[in-house]
């Protein structure tokens, strides 16, 4: 095992989680004062540094028997009252190490990406306080060994994510979008700390490895606790990884730089109900309830999401949507009791995620801020290297073979075929189907055809600098090769990730691994797939290359359907109708009139008294030392009385 | 007849002689080396303070009665004469520039703080009533000189006459009561006077009565409850503000320890028939020196009455009593040095030559001008105000709930009610530091080291034994067992 000045790597792994509140806390409090280059390499500093310890804590991790990969750091009795005591303490097993190199590693190139492309902001620092903290939520959140801290992990990302959403917060839509994020995922976690609390009622602790050992012999399969208790920290992941029904906040979260989408989509926050449904997979294996629940809130997610994206023209909100059906699609693979294939799919997408957003963000960078598509066309030859980047993202996304996407969206697909039921599949493969069709979609308006540009646009559309693309080839280069840790036959990601399915020790589930399924079988799938994707990719081929006019007509034809889509189902005014403008209103009237009139008035006429009171017994203070000695002369002889009178 | 002479224990009151030793010696070098050795007297009160605490330190653990009886070194004296002494360091600490701009830098100074000191230690430690009243004395005899040791300043003498005449008017009645108590009981030893009543089972005598509440008085006085409390406001306001700082803590703590050991020790039974009259004079003291506060402008006097209302809760802990009584007495009186002494702190930092910087409307705009002391400011106030996480609230939190454990339910919610009161004039100095505009341009600074060591000391203490006070109840329930 590589030692380090005589302790091992997994030792250190608080310094994971240092490294990013350091660099947030420098930034944040003396940023002000040091130029952008050195604010901007020690933000990647930071999170470089966590990335290189996360990745020997990997290699420290390998060496150890595949049954012993669990490694437990407690540093101080964080919160001890009676009965309840929480732990600050880390853990790392294979899971969370897959985690916080993904977070670190995707964080890492992103950052490296942001010093280009927020040069020319003021808030630089403040920007690269935020996304340092965020970054470091995200790890706490991972490497958490309790349910408490993951919370802390939790609310951390949530609070990211409203600053950086609303970075550029004088501008309206932006703060207001913050504003959306942060309530949205207030409704979620509203649930998942009920949950929590369920789970101390229940266990008496909150310790992950304790509950989850309990949970076995402590809770009755498909019993009513286990259901409430997975059920409630479902509620959570909803909201955070922007689930029917409470993604509305992530379409409008674009609203932020587009780096910081990035970091939303990619590598934080989004995944983390991802993460925690699959750090749960004790409990939820014990709930059948909930996994189908899950599975078709995924798959219902995965397909409606993708429609939306058929519609959309601003090149991110595309992104946007179809970031929530890839999510879905990882849900999916978790409901049924895939949990690997979920979190393979959650690691490739946020290579190819990443991608794409960064690559969304040169074009958007070389167009001087343009993001309707409909504006743009035939960037190809200004922008060479963006679009082959962007190309391979596509075809990852699409799942065309070998590109990363295609093992882990197949894996998912095969999964929910002989695990789920037809039904599950159906609803995966015709979301497959159209999210190949709106990203080449996406591609060709941007990329190829006849330049729609603006004049003054034309002029200035340049290819970006290269501290832009090298982060882009760097994640190209990933969402190619990234797929093969999971390559059927030798899946290494699914060895490396069985232990931690079942609470360590192989239980009744399998983890998810392909042995029982025939290659016959497996190919077949294989094949399947990719024809999926292979038409999902020609019908748009037909519709924006071949045949430019043929969109539109269709729109004309199947108008209804298309204003519904076009407008995201309406599913935002629903919300404002029923739940938001009541809530304001009523709000309102309680402000006015109950606060202001009653409440107000009440405390008021109290403060009032008893300020006259202070003035009347201020008169006494006379400044008198006769008056002063009569008064305790006066007080003894009433105590005196009184006490003989009553004593 | 045969004269017994009892044994000498120096070791139990080495602490004492330590700091009356060198108390003397700053004396004397002051008198021989008047010009060059001035300026390091401070430091060397400082090292004298630092060595008595550690001596006390090491104390903690044994308990010993030396001087047939007078005298005794228990967890409960040792933990408050910690408290003191980090109330006299400090107070030192904020002396050293001070003096020396309000030109009152004579040996003297550090001298008399030194022997009030002496004195608190002694009342926290006197298990005779003489004992006691010995300290007291010493004490406040010390505490009369320093209230007016700015010679040239009226207000100063007016505050240390006024304190003089009252403190011995009332020190008269703490004396009759000692002495009707001798004359019932036939001895002045705590101990024996609990013995005598447990055996002599004379509640209702007169005497006894009588005896109590003069002693009530008289301590009364010393902690400046309601109806002895008027003396605080003129005298704290006149005398010199760090002087100000260290009779709001110090003699109060150690009046209120030796108060805690005479009615919970020597007097448990009547003390528990006290408690009515007690109860009252809580209420009261809490009621009226909040509400006047609010009426203040000068932030000292705002910071004296507030002084007064602190006592009144602190009352609460002894008519408590039971286990949590004392332990919560404790911590409150620790938690009470850190957050007052602090605002002090800043008081001082932002004072000029002859106080006129003393209003609460000068503090207007602090908060853009001097961020971080406004931000200190801040945590002193909401801590004096009982807002957590900082350490005012854990200490109030403590002594409700040893009231509410003993059953005066309703004292600790006339408590509650006036921790609300108290937000209202200790939040107007954050709306002022802050939402004010400046109403005239601030004085330089009076900055030193020492002054800052001082107020990171209380900024530290306030905030860490909020968060973390774990430890610190851990050993004041074990100080709190009295004997």
């Amino acid at each position: 095992m590589p030692y380090f000045f005589g302790c091992s790597y997994l030792d250190l792994i608080g310094y994971v989680l240092l490294f990013p509140i350091a660099g947030s806390v420098i930034n944040g409090l003396l940023g002000k004062k040091l130029s952008k280059p050195v604010v901007g390499i020690i933000g990647c500093t930071a999170i470089g540094l966590a990335f290189i310890l996360s990745f020997f804590v990997f290699i420290d991790l390998l060496h150890l028997a595949p049954e012993h990969r669990v490694f437990e750091k407690d540093y101080f009795t964080w919160i001890g009252s009676g009965s309840f005591e929480s732990i600050a303490g880390l853990q790392v097993d294979p899971l969370s190490v897959v985690m916080i190199m993904m977070v670190s590693g995707v964080g890492f190139i992103i950052h490296v990406y942001s010093v280009g492309y927020m040069q020319d902001d003021d808030g630089f620092y403040r920007y690269f306080t935020y996304l340092n903290l965020f970054t470091f939520s995200m790890l706490l959140l991972v490497l958490a060994n309790n349910f408490l801290l993951m919370f802390i992990g939790w609310e951390g990302v949530g609070l990211c994510s409203y600053l950086l959403i609303g970075y550029w917060f004088e501008k309206k839509s932006a703060s207001s979008a913050g504003m959306k994020a942060f309530i949205v995922n207030r409704v979620g976690d509203f649930g998942f700390i009920l949950g929590i609390m369920l789970i101390f009622v229940t266990f008496n602790t909150i310790d992950f490895t304790e509950v989850f050992q309990a949970a076995p012999e402590h809770l009755q399969m498909g019993g009513f606790v286990v259901t409430m208790i997975t059920l409630l920290l479902f509620v959570g992941a909803i909201g955070k990884s922007a689930q029917i029904p409470l993604y509305t906040w992530l379409p409008d979260a674009m609203e932020g730089p587009t780096p910081v989408s990035a970091l939303i989509h990619a590598a934080t926050m989004v995944t983390a109900g991802v993460y925690m449904v699959v750090r749960c997979n004790v409990l939820y294996t014990l709930a059948p309830f909930s996994l189908t629940v899950v599975a078709v809130i995924g798959g219902v997610t995965a397909l409606f999401a993708a429609t939306i994206g058929l519609a959309q023209n601003d090149i991110k909100r595309v992104l946007a949507y179809s970031t929530v059906s890839q999510i879905g699609f990882m849900f999916l693979a978790c409901g049924v009791g895939a949990y690997i294939a979920g979190i393979f799919h959650l690691v490739t997408h946020s290579f190819f995620k990443a991608l794409l957003f960064l690559g969304a963000g040169s074009v958007i960078h070389g167009l001087g801020g343009e993001q309707d598509m409909r504006k743009m066309g035939g960037l190809k030859k200004y922008m060479p290297t963006t679009y082959k980047t962007f190309l391979i993202g596509t075809l990852a996304i699409a799942g065309i073979p070998p590109f990363a996407g295609f093992f882990s969206k197949d894996e998912v697909l095969l999964e929910a075929f002989t695990k789920g039921s037809l039904l599950i599949w159906g609803l995966g493969a015709f979301a497959a189907l159209l999210t190949a069709f709106y990203m080449f979609r996406l591609l060709f308006m941007t990329f190829c055809g006849k330049s729609n540009m603006s004049k003054h646009a034309e002029a200035h559309v340049h290819e970006s600098p290269m501290i832009i693309l090298i982060p882009l080839l760097v994640l190209a280069f990933l969402s190619i090769g990234g797929g093969f840790i999971g390559f059927p036959t030798a899946s290494a990601i699914n060895s490396f990730l069985a232990p931690v399915i079942g609470g360590g020790h192989h239980g009744t589930v399998d983890g998810g691994s392909l042995h029982h399924v025939s290659a016959g079988m497996m190919f077949s799938m294989m094949g399947i797939s990719t024809g999926i994707a292979i038409a999902g990719i020609f019908i748009a081929y037909l519709m924006y290359i071949k045949n430019p006019d043929l969109p539109a007509k269709i729109a004309k034809k199947f108008k209804l359907i298309y204003t519904i889509v076009y407008n995201k189902y309406y599913v935002d005014e629903i919300y404002d109708a029923t739940i938001v403008n009541p809530t304001v209103k009523t709000s309102f009237i309680l402000w006015r009139i109950v606060d202001v009139r009653i409440i107000d008035g009440f405390v008021n006429a109290i403060a009032r008294i008893v300020e006259l009171k202070g003035e009347v017994l201020k008169l006494f203070q006379t400044g008198y030392v006769r008056n002063y000695a009569l008064s305790i002369l006066l007080g003894g002889v009433i105590i005196i009385v009184c006490s003989l009178i009553l004593l | 007849m045969e004269i017994v002479i009892p044994p000498f224990d120096l070791k139990s009151i080495s602490p004492i002689i330590i700091i009356t030793v060198f108390a003397i010696i700053i004396l004397a070098i002051d008198v021989f080396f008047k010009k060059t050795l001035r300026d390091a007297l401070g430091y060397f009160a400082i090292l004298v303070v630092a060595v008595t605490g550690m001596v006390v330190g090491t104390q903690l653990g044994e308990t010993v009665y030396s001087f047939s009886n007078m005298f005794v070194v228990d967890n409960f004296s040792v933990f408050f004469s910690l408290i003191f002494l980090v109330s006299t360091g400090i107070v030192i600490l904020l002396s050293i520039r001070y003096t020396k701009q309000e030109g009152i830098n004579n040996g003297e100074y550090y001298t008399l703080i030194l022997f009030a000191t002496m004195g608190m230690m002694l009342m926290a430690g006197g298990a005779d009533l003489l004992t006691i009243f010995l300290g007291l004395e010493i004490m406040s005899i010390s505490l009369y000189v320093l209230a007016g040791f700015r010679r040239d300043c009226v207000r100063s003498n007016e505050a240390s006459l006024k304190y003089f005449l009252l403190g011995a008017f009332a020190t008269c009645f703490l004396l009759y009561g000692i002495a009707m108590l001798y004359g019932a009981t036939g001895t002045t030893n705590i101990k024996e006077i609990a013995s005598f009543l447990a055996n002599n089972p004379s509640l209702s005598n007169p005497m006894i009565v009588t005896a109590t509440s003069l002693l009530v008085i008289g301590f009364g006085f010393k902690v400046a409850c309601v109806p002895f409390h008027k003396w605080t406001p003129d005298v704290y306001e006149g005398a010199p503000t760090a002087i100000t700082a260290f009779m709001s803590v110090g003699p109060k703590v150690a009046a209120f320890a030796a108060f805690a050991r005479v009615f919970l020790v020597a007097l448990p039974d009547v003390g528990q028939k006290w408690s009515v009259i007690l109860w009252v004079l809580a209420a009261l003291t809490m009621t009226v020196g909040n509400l006047v506060a609010i009426a203040q402008t000068n932030i000292k006097r705002m910071l004296a009455y507030s002084s007064i209302a602190h006592a009144g809760y602190a009352l609460m802990a002894i008519i408590a009593g039971g286990d949590f009584g004392p332990a919560s007495l404790i911590f409150y009186m620790l938690a009470y040095t850190f957050m007052n002494l602090g605002a002090f702190a800043v008081v001082i930092i932002l004072g000029r030559k002859g106080e006129e910087n003393a209003n609460i409307e000068d503090y207007s705009g602090l908060g853009y001008k001097h961020p971080i002391l406004a931000v200190s400011m801040c945590i002193f106030m909401f801590s004096l105000a009982g807002i957590p996480p900082f350490v005012g609230f854990i200490g109030k939190f403590y002594i409700f709930s040893a009231a509410i454990k003993n059953g005066f339910i309703i004292l600790a919610i006339i408590g509650v009610v006036n921790c609300v009161i108290a937000v209202f004039y200790y939040l107007r100095v954050t709306v002022v530091m802050y939402m004010k505009k400046p109403v005239r341009e601030f004085a330089p600074l009076s900055l030193s080291p020492f002054i800052i060591i001082a107020l990171i000391i209380t900024v530290w203490g306030t905030i860490h034994l909020g968060i973390f006070p774990g430890k610190i109840i851990a050993l004041v329930q074990n100080s709190s067992l009295l004997y």
